[in-house]
Order: structure tokens, then sequence, then C-alpha cells
């Protein structure tokens, strides 16, 4: 037998993808990524219409679904994350449907559990063979750990590898197995390298996203959690990455061996791990070249699933035994409700991704965020929309000083006596509208573009469309 | 002072804001643009004008294209535009 089929039009086909159905893509490739745009172009060169996209995330380089939209071939988008010009133009009120948000938990237990049925899994991947035994960690194209890939390969009702180097029978190793895949089309090329990885993570030299990060380092030191054993997610940007390089030093000098470094993984855990502050690396999404290449060769930085990382229906999962994660906001308001979904205009730019997970399962989660953004404060009296209750987020670290939820007075005691400057919440508000004067509350917003549901799959909050 | 040449200030940076001024036809025009026009248009605005009125310009024509700066720094850059903009001083 032979899975390899000549073209995607003949795999499209073969995969009986029909009108209404449920297709879905994963996110490795990120801003890179070929594969959404080339299956969706000769879905609707096929005039096949009505579809569901059910995909991790979506970038910027995804704008062509905005056409595909337009012309009924897509009519429902159920994603984690979006930016860019597709986001911007969903939140003008693009689709007659509104957008469902999950979170990067929330969604592999929505396929797990069935609540979401995939019809087809178009699954780009850097390298397989011809029975789809395929991994991330080789080829012009590769993008390290698959984690978001697994679980559509396991639950739709057909897999389709898309790969830009087919490889001898067996691979190995093999993030999907060939008893998941069903069709394997090879192309040219499935991503332009440049937008797949960052070359390196550069560590930000911002003097006020250096100070956030190295109160939150004192934040994790006085938090009661950095003990042997220690466990740690962070991202990749600003000061949340910049955490790890003051913990190091905090860590040294206490003399502790963390145990996982979790999530999206850059080269600074894959340092930290190799010089041994970690004894392992748990990864569902690899951001630079050095994590790539780390995962390819360590046997200590494993891939995980995405269902493995963060599902809530999992009988366990990873974010459940992290003891601490740095997460970013673009505000918080008093009530420590997060939003990360939109700008302060009301704009989709972003999405849950693994925040509502990891803060929901730390035991510490962090926001680090600075005090305002030109001129935006960051504390407001109510987000415009909640992506993370306030309920499972523990403290704000800014340039200024921190702020605990009063649920966790405990916390607030153990910070102070650490000579952390403690504040109220509603005190750090009134510290960035000195500077920044009284924000003008936004204009009312239009009809719901937008939902965001939560990892126990309740709405826990609707995005209104912005008029411009 | 009177405004008689083309002058620009600040920049495009986040936090910062790009002002041009020309010289004017009689009174002073300001027009704001700005990625938080709904929030502080009125301030970015009234910043501005204190500043113009201060240096006592009667006719100007003021651009500003603000990315999110802070009142103490429009009013720097509003400054010192017009007074690159303005008749060299003795």
């Amino acid at each position: 037998m032979s899975k390899v089929i000549a073209t995607l039009s003949d795999a499209i086909r073969e995969a009986g993808l029909k009108d209404g159905m449920t297709v879905s893509f994963h996110h490795h490739l990120r801003n890179g990524d070929f594969v959404l745009n080339m299956v969706m172009e000769e879905i609707a060169r096929q005039g096949i219409k009505g579809l569901t996209v059910q995909a991790s995330s979506l970038f910027d380089c995804h704008y062509p679904l905005i056409e595909h939209i337009r012309n009924g071939v897509v009519c429902r988008i159920e994603t984690d994350y979006m930016n860019g010009q597709i986001a911007k133009a969903i939140s003008e009120g693009l689709m007659e449907r509104p957008v469902l948000f999950r979170s990067h938990g929330g969604r592999p237990a929505a396929i797990d559990s069935g609540r979401v049925t995939i019809d087809v899994a178009f699954i780009a991947a850097p390298a397989s063979d011809p029975m789809g035994n395929a991994n991330g960690i080789s080829g012009p194209s590769a993008c390290g750990s698959l984690g978001y890939a697994i679980p559509d390969s396991r639950r739709a009702k057909k897999a389709v590898i898309i790969t830009d180097n087919l490889l001898p029978y067996p691979l190995s190793p093999a993030s999907i197995e060939e008893t998941d895949v069903d069709l394997v089309v090879k192309v040219d090329s499935i991503g332009d390298p440049k937008g797949i990885v960052s070359g390196t993570t550069r560590m930000t030299r911002d003097p006020v996203a250096l100070t956030i990060a190295r109160y939150a380092a004192q934040v994790i030191e006085h938090s009661g959690l950095l003990k042997e054993g220690f466990s740690f997610q962070t991202g990749a940007g600003g000061a949340s990455l910049a955490v790890t390089q003051y913990l190091k030093p905090i860590m040294k000098r206490l003399g502790i061996t963390g145990s996982f470094g979790l999530g999206g993984i850059t080269g600074y855990l894959v340092d930290m791990l190799e010089e041994g502050y970690f004894t392992s690396l748990m990864d569902v999404q690899c951001f630079d070249l050095k994590a790539v290449e780390s995962i390819s060769k360590n046997p200590l930085h494993k891939e995980i699933s995405a269902s493995r990382y963060a599902s809530p229906l999992a009988k366990s999962a990873a974010v459940n035994a992290l003891d601490v994660v740095v997460l970013g906001a673009t505000q918080i308001d008093t009530g420590f409700n997060v939003n990360v979904h939109t700008d302060s205009n009301g704009y989709i730019t972003g999405g849950s991704g693994g925040h509502s997970d990891t803060a929901a399962g730390a035991k510490l989660a962090m926001i680090v965020a600075p005090l305002f953004r030109a001129r935006l404060p960051i504390v407001v009296d109510k987000v415009l929309c909640t992506s993370t209750p306030g309920s499972t987020v523990d403290v704000l670290v800014t340039q200024r000083g921190v702020a605990v939820n009063p649920q966790r007075k405990e916390l607030k005691d153990m910070l102070k006596a650490g000579g952390l400057p403690v504040y109220e919440i509603e005190e750090l508000k009134q510290l960035a509208e000195n500077y920044t004067g009284a924000p003008k509350p936004s204009r009312p917003f239009g009809r719901t573009v937008a939902e965001v549901e939560y990892r126990d799959f309740s709405i826990i909050d609707r995005i209104g469309c912005v008029e411009r | 002072m009177n405004i008689v040449r083309l002058a620009v200030a600040g920049t495009l940076e986040s936090n910062d804001v790009l002002v041009s001024v020309a010289p004017g036809e009689g009174r002073v025009e300001i027009e704001v643009e700005s990625i938080v026009l709904d929030q502080f248009g009125e301030n970015i605005r009234q910043a501005a004008q204190e500043v113009i009125g201060e240096i006592g310009i009667t006719s100007a024509k003021v651009r500003l294209e603000d990315r999110g700066a802070l009142d103490c720094t429009v009013k720097a850059r509003v400054e010192t535009a017009l007074r690159r903009a303005g008749e060299a001083q003795k």
C-alpha cells in the first residue's frame, strides 16, 4: 500500500472533504507557515464551501483567509490565538458567525472528548516517511516540537501529512505515528524558515522590562516555592524571558536544582537545562533554533502533546505540576482578571494560548507588565475581555512594585517580609494614572465577533465589533 | 515668535510623538493623530495648545503624530518643533 499522493488536490479529494466540514491546522510553523494557505487555496479552487477552520493559532501570514471568508469557503473559525490582518478584519466584523477562542489546553480537551469533530487534519511536517511517521526536528522547515498537532492527528477522521522532506521508512523519532495517518503529500516547501523560529531569542535591554524581571525573580524567591524540584514556565518576550536571567543566580546561590521547565521553550531554558538548573524540559513548542537543536539531540528535552501540556480533561497534565508561571497581559483589572485577547482599543491582537491553562494549574501565576504602555495604563477598572479569570491569578509585577491577589494573604505577607514593594492593585493603577492621566473610556462595541471559551467549556467573555 | 519655516521634532517610536510645524494662515491649526486618540485625544491637543500659547504663536500649522507620548513629552516636542520653525532669536 502507499499513502503518498501526488498532489494536494488529489489528497483533498481522497480525504473526502465536502461542504460544511471541519479542517484543522497546527501553528508550529508560526508566521512562516505555507500549509494553511496552500490547502485553503486548493479547497477554494475545488469549490468546497462553508468550512470550519479549526486552527491552534493564526498569524499575519494567514491573511488569505480573509478572501476565503468573503467568498463563503470558510464560515467559521475556531482557534486559540490570532493576530495580524485576519484578527483586525474579524474585529471589524468580517464574519457573520463569531470566532470561537479556546485555550491551548481547552482545544485538545475539546478534540479528545469528541466535543470538536475534525473531518480532515492537514498536518505540516518538517520530516515524514511515506507511511506518515513524522517529526519536526529535521529538514529545511524544522520547527522542533509538533505538540499542538498530536491531538489532531489522533482524533481527526482523516489525517493528511504535508511535508517538504520525505525520508525513508521508518522515520524515528515519530511525533506523529503512522497508525494515525491516512495520506502523505510531498510539496516543494511547507514554510519560510525566517518566520518559523527566531534565529536566537534576544534578551531585552529595556530597563523597565529588566526591573520588572528582577522583581519577578525576587517574588519567586520569596514565594516559598523555590526549593529542590522547582518547576517553571515563562514566555519568550521582554520581561517574561528576562526573568530567567535573574532567577539563575538566585537558584545558584540557594543551591537549588529544578525539576522541569515547561511550555514554549527558548534557548535560555535550554541553557538552564544544560547547566544543570533543571533536570528536564517539557516542550510543546520551540521558539528558537537553539530549542530546535536541543530537542533533536538531548533526551532530557522532551516533546509533549498539547493534551499532556494543558488539557483539563486529561487524567493529568503538566500544567498541574507547575510551581510558577510568568505571564503577560495587555490589561489587568482590579479584580486581577487578565486580558490577552484584545488591545486597549478592543481590537483582537492575540488570544489565550496557554495563559488561562497555566494560570489555573500553577501554584503561583504571576503577571509581568509595565505600569503603562504607550500611555495606556495596564491596570484598569474592568478589562475589555476576560481571558484569564482573576481567581487564578496570584500576583502582578510592575516596575514600581507588586500587587498580590487579596485571596493570597499569606503570599502578600511573605513578599513583604522579603522586602518587595507591595501595593494594593488600586494603588498601582493610581500611580500609572499620575503619569498618563485618566483614560477616557473606550466607545461602546457592536455585535459579538468572538466568544472566549474557558478551559471548562463555559463562555467566559465575548468580544464586540470595533466600528470604524 | 513667528513661524517662518517647516520644522519637525520627535520620532514615531512608541511613547513618543512626531511634531511637524509649518507657517500658518493667520491662525493656529492643530491636527492630532494618535494610537490613543479615543482615550487621550483631548489631553494631547490641550498640551500642545498650552505650549503654543506660552510661546505666543498666533499663526501656525501644527501636526502631531502621536505614539502614546506622555503630556511632558508632547509639550517638549511641540516646543522644540516651534523653536526650530521660528525666526532666529537675538
